[in-house]
């Protein structure tokens, strides 16, 4: 059998008195299509950064296809290409050159130039190639960035936030090159907040908070799990009867969505806003997505977490 | 899963480093080397013109050929020190150092990569600051071996400097604490404009401390024959020098301080 693509093992992580990490214990196999979930400060971008040798972990270890991040580190890294969060680039630079060192660094040479042609093209770069880094917009920043973690061709890809930010174009051309590479057999683990992304990406979804896994399961059991439907009603700035006000999960501008187990409730729920005079100004019925599943887990407090 | 990775080689990734630390000086050479050759030059006229016939350290040498080793030095360890420096504070302030970060070159790899690009800058910027400086005066070549052993030496150990400097440093304002309230110091008071035995014996003392005091009596002793204090000692004292300051960054590089926490 062959050895997963990543594995932590019992990993914490102290930051001073903040316990950052709390025991992570996650198995992730070769060729899946993965998201790792959470609000902001869960510790998503922590795990990351200890699966790429940028912060060592108090206690646990990290392996990369059965090598281990610290002791075996140069033939983990050589099997990681990682996206780092942050929009970050070498102003001395073109595209081009860049590319080449990135892949250089990782001990390949100008064989390698088919494959940093392929990348450039999949990124829509190819026109981009020779310009430097400093001229480029935020958008094709983000798909150089993307290409520098790709350009030594690694079995295994971390996208860390990689569509934070971006206009939709990018988003869809990045998506079919990713899944393209995800079909030829390239493992990718995901962050994202976009959580229809990772619905209809990935075939396996973590949900973090607060330094733990709160869920991890296939995305369609996930879903199933979570199954009920979402009654969304635009009625205004009211004050709701306690009997319905329970089964209210988030309110927005006058706009709130009950969780509702089955249909009798729909029926339940406008009979009592009937009786208390509450008129009804819209109504939407929703099957349950991941967002609601993400908001079921981890709090509906967090405002940041978006869908596209 | 591994057939996606293409065949690599070892001592490429450290080289495409070392490439790139040499392309990214030479892409603004005017600033990294041409700057720092007419900052030279003009300290030759002004204390030339000043000092020439007030002054004579050594016999049968004039004051602007004793002037210009001690010039060509101290650019060498300056430049040296800057590039090491400058590139390190500028990728972790940009972010752009993770590029570096991320990948399997060794923490012996990333030191000598910077070493060589820190060397070679301060070789290049002595170069041109003697090929210029030949208009001026001829000078003599008494032990090339002696003036190339002190270059390269001396511009490893500020080289080394650097890479510290750039590691410890989190902003540009403490990079520029560093080179003005060490770099510069020691390189004035190191005996660039003066021998040290024109001193009184306090300061003859003092600057027995001062490591680039050998570094540019040696690397003189190589053009004239003639120096302060004895040029094996001066090497030995810059080749400790040198060791102990690699030792510390190997071992802050090793493991990762500043780099990775």
């Amino acid at each position: 059998m062959s050895q997963p693509a990543i594995q932590f093992n019992g990993i914490h992580k102290h930051f001073g008195a903040l316990h950052a990490l709390k025991g992570i214990d996650l198995s992730i196999e070769q060729g899946e299509f993965f998201a790792l979930l959470g609000p902001n400060g869960a510790g998503k971008s922590t795990l990351i950064n200890i699966l790429a040798g940028l912060i060592k972990p108090s206690i646990g270890n990290v392996s990369v296809m059965g090598f281990d991040v610290n002791q075996s580190y140069q033939q983990a890294r050589k099997l990681l290409g990682i996206v780092p969060q942050e929009l970050v680039f070498d102003p001395f630079f073109n595209v081009r050159e860049m590319l080449r060192f990135q892949a250089g660094y990782f001990g390949c040479g100008r064989e390698n130039d088919v494959w940093i042609d392929e990348i450039l093209e999949g990124l829509g770069l190819a026109d981009k190639a020779n310009t430097n880094m400093r001229k480029l917009s935020g958008g094709m920043k983000r798909r150089a960035l993307i290409a520098q973690a790709l350009a030594h061709r690694p079995p295994v890809i971390v996208l860390d936030e990689p569509t934070a930010g971006v206009d939709v174009e990018l988003r869809q051309m990045l998506w079919e090159f990713i899944k393209k590479l995800n079909y030829d057999g390239h493992t990718i683990i995901l962050t994202t907040h976009y959580l229809e992304e990772a619905e209809t990406l990935c075939s396996r979804v973590a949900m973090m908070k607060q330094g733990q896994i709160v869920a991890l399961d296939n995305t369609a059991d996930l879903l199933n799990k979570f199954s009920g439907k979402h009654l969304r009603l635009t009625l205004g700035e009211v004050a709701l009867p306690e009997s319905i006000a329970t089964l209210v999960r988030h309110v927005d501008s006058g706009v709130y969505t009950f969780a509702l187990d089955d249909m009798a409730q729909i029926e339940f729920v406008l009979a009592v806003l009937r009786t208390a005079n509450i008129r009804v100004i819209d109504m939407q019925l929703n099957e349950a997505d991941l967002e609601d599943v993400f908001l079921s887990l981890v709090g509906n407090s967090d405002k940041s977490v978006k869908s596209s | 899963m591994n057939n996606h990775l293409i065949p690599t080689n070892t001592w490429r990734g450290p080289w495409t480093l070392l490439k790139k630390e040499l392309l990214r000086f030479w892409r603004v050479v005017f600033q990294t080397v041409a700057a720092p050759v007419i900052t030279a030059l003009l300290y030759l006229l002004i204390f030339s013109h000043v000092l020439e016939s007030h002054v004579q350290v050594y016999e049968n040498v004039p004051y602007t050929a004793f002037l210009i080793p001690g010039l060509m030095m101290m650019s060498v360890l300056q430049n040296a020190f800057a590039n090491s420096s400058s590139s390190l504070i500028q990728s972790k302030v940009m972010g752009n150092i993770v590029f570096i970060l991320l990948t399997p070159l060794t923490h012996i790899q990333f030191f000598m990569a910077f070493l060589i690009a820190s060397i070679v800058r301060g070789l290049v910027v002595g170069l041109c600051i003697y090929l210029v400086a030949m208009w001026f005066v001829d000078l003599s070549l008494a032990n090339p071996w002696l003036i190339i052993a002190f270059a390269v030496l001396g511009s490893a150990l500020l080289g080394t400097f650097g890479i510290i400097a750039g590691i410890w440093a989190d902003r540009f304002d403490q990079m520029a604490a560093f080179q003005n309230f060490i770099i510069m110091p020691l390189t004035f008071l190191s005996g660039v404009f003066y021998s040290i035995h024109s001193l009184p014996p306090f300061w003859q003392k003092v600057s027995m401390f001062n490591p680039f005091f050998y570094m540019i009596d040696g690397f003189r002793y190589g053009f004239f024959g003639k120096g302060d204090v004895s040029p094996i000692f001066s090497l030995m004292v810059v080749g400790a020098a040198f060791l102990v300051l690699a030792l510390v960054t190997l071992k802050m590089l090793k493991f990762g301080y500043k780099l990775r926490s």
